[in-house]
């Protein structure tokens, strides 16, 4: 859930009072132009954004009754369960094995048996074993954009997070692992609270089970998917959607 | 149409014109190289490396000298990489960016530049003088290690400026702390280059002369530092010790520099000889430097 979330850039504003209750075990899709904010407002879901310097947020963000721009909160402990899968494929300079291994290393699981499920599971989750279980140890930047894309959705899912945020993480990806990935999208939904950021309507209006439109910082527009796409109560939402601008 | 063909006969001027120089340039080094070769070649045998200085050019030789350039560069080594890996990582991930870190920073960019004898001096004070060190294989080291700090300091931080900002992202995303993204992830990827810095720091710490004359190293030395470690033949067999650090030492430049100012012929041929020992031990350093990039250059590729 979050309320009155402002963040700033160096004292630019780029988001003016989000109120969004987001539920668990659900998808929420954001949509909206390009440079609207919903990178930012994603990226201060699990405080990533707090490396970047002159970043700035009021309001709170609350997660298991909590809100998590407390002083006292632990944020590695956080960012561990909100993974997060970025807009801009990210790998390390290391193996496929190695990427999805070091998320659970950095917990202290060093058992190579462990390890060895933890990396075909979570490659199959994403698409890829298929493509890449001859050649683990092949390193990952030599993957093409998609693949690595599908590779960082793999690492985020390795280390079983509650919450996962997914920026355009199919951006890069031909519609056959797209589709897989929807279907992945889909089967979590069990057991994580998911948003994903997309420009595709298809896509938001697929996977996603509530839905919110951003503009210019603000959200113009927040609810069930369904009542957005078919009956949006704004007419910016309805023109973005459209197609008429954007 | 006439400003066209004006172009392009200044292109092509231009064109001569560089390659004159380069040509120049190398030719320079060349004359330098193979004059040197021709001089010293003859003197290049097993006794010249394995003999101590001596009134006679004949019986000269580097051992003391090549054995104290060796200490020297360990004790350099052992002082400044640790030191100069980790004020690197510091500034460039620990730090906040402030008016003193700023401040702090550019006196290392600064102190890069500092002519080398200056440093002879800080070290004369500070290590002969103060803490008493004499004129010892230590005071050498760490005056050397002064020297060659600022430079590793720079070159780690370059190369983790290198790393995309994403990778750091992606390592805390996941709750990886602070030290485990410098460890496991940062480290790994920007160690070809912070090698290859390394190495380049202390090939010129290899050739420096003026701030181990400042300290007063000497320049006849005819024994060798106390080894460290000695093989006994009685019970325990092995004798580890470390006064050999406190022995006075002469290192390669400084013997040359010594043959070079000599009238008689014999040493300048010695000066020649030495020179050649000098010049392959830094074009070796730098060999190694060059191959560590390429290799880790081809591994990885943003
Ligand atoms: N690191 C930054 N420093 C300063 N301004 C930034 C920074 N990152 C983003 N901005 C600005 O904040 C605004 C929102 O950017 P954001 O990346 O959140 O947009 P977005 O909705 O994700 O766009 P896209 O759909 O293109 O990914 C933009 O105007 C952008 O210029
Ligand atoms: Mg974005």
């Amino acid at each position: 859930m979050i309320r009155q979330l402002n963040a700033f850039y160096t004292d630019k504003e780029v988001l003016k009072g989000i109120n969004i209750d987001i539920l668990s075990n659900s998808v929420t899709a954001i949509i909206g132009p390009s440079g609207c904010g919903k990178s930012t407002f994603i990226r201060s879901l699990n405080r990533i954004n707090d490396l970047i310097p002159g970043f700035r947020i009021t309001g709170e963000v609350i997660y298991r009754d909590k809100n998590i721009y407390d002083k006292d909160v632990d944020v590695d402990d956080l960012r561990r369960r909100i993974g997060m899968v970025f807009q801009k494929p990210n790998p390390f300079p290391k193996s496929i094995y190695e990427n999805i291994a070091y998320g659970l290393r950095i917990y202290g699981i060093n058992e190579k048996q462990k390890l060895d499920e933890a990396v075909e599971s979570s490659l199959k989750k994403a698409a890829l074993w298929d493509e890449v279980k001859d050649n683990l140890n092949r390193n990952a930047l030599t993957l093409s954009g998609g693949q690595q894309q599908r590779l960082c959705i793999a690492r985020a899912l390795a280390t079983e997070p509650d919450v996962l945020l997914l920026d355009e993480p199919c951006s890069a990806t031909d519609p056959i692992s797209t589709a897989k990935i929807e279907e992945l999208i889909y089967q979590l939904k069990q057991n994580y609270t998911i948003v994903i950021v997309t420009h595709n309507m298809q896509q938001a209006a697929r996977v996603s089970d509530q839905a919110g439109f951003f503009m210019l910082g603000e959200l113009i527009e927040f609810g069930k998917t369904e009542d957005i796409f078919k009956a949006p109560k704004d007419k910016r939402t309805e023109d973005y959607i459209t197609g008429r601008f954007g | 149409m006439n400003r066209r063909i004006i172009n392009r006969r200044l292109d092509k001027a231009f064109k001569i014109l560089g390659i004159a120089s380069t040509v120049f340039g190398l030719l320079v080094l060349v004359v330098l190289f193979v004059n040197v070769f021709l001089e010293g070649r003859s003197r290049l045998t097993w006794d010249f490396f394995s003999s101590f200085p001596s009134r006679k050019p004949e019986l000269a030789g580097i051992l003391s000298a090549l054995v104290g350039t060796i200490w020297l560069m360990v004790i350099t080594g052992l002082v400044a990489i640790p030191l100069g890996i980790g004020a690197g990582i510091y500034l460039e991930e620990y730090a906040k960016k402030n008016r003193l870190t700023n401040f702090i920073e550019i006196n290392i960019a600064n102190l890069a530049g500092v002519p080398s004898i200056i440093y002879g001096l800080l070290g004369l004070g500070i290590f002969v003088r103060y803490l008493k060190l004499d004129r010892s294989i230590l005071a050498g080291g760490f005056t050397l290690a002064l020297l060659v700090l600022p430079v590793i300091i720079l070159s780690t931080r370059e190369a983790l400026r290198a790393i995309p900002f994403s990778i750091r992202e992606a390592s805390y995303a996941l709750g990886a702390t602070k030290w485990q993204t410098v460890r496991y992830q940062l480290l790994p990827a920007s160690l070809g280059n912070i090698m290859t810095g390394i190495i380049l720091a202390m090939s010129r710490a290899v050739g420096e002369t003026a701030p181990l004359i400042t300290i007063g190293a000497l320049t006849y030395i005819a024994f060798l530092p106390q080894n460290p470690i000695t093989f006994l033949e009685k019970f325990p067999f092995i004798h580890f010790t470390l006064r050999g650090l406190l022995d006075p030492f002469t290192a390669l430049p400084i013997q040359i520099f010594n043959w070079v100012s000599r009238p008689q012929k014999g040493f300048s041929t010695n000066a020649a000889a030495g020179i050649i020992v000098l010049l392959g031990l830094t074009l070796a350093m730098n060999a190694v430097a060059i191959i560590l990039r390429h290799r880790y250059q081809k591994k990885i590729r943003w």
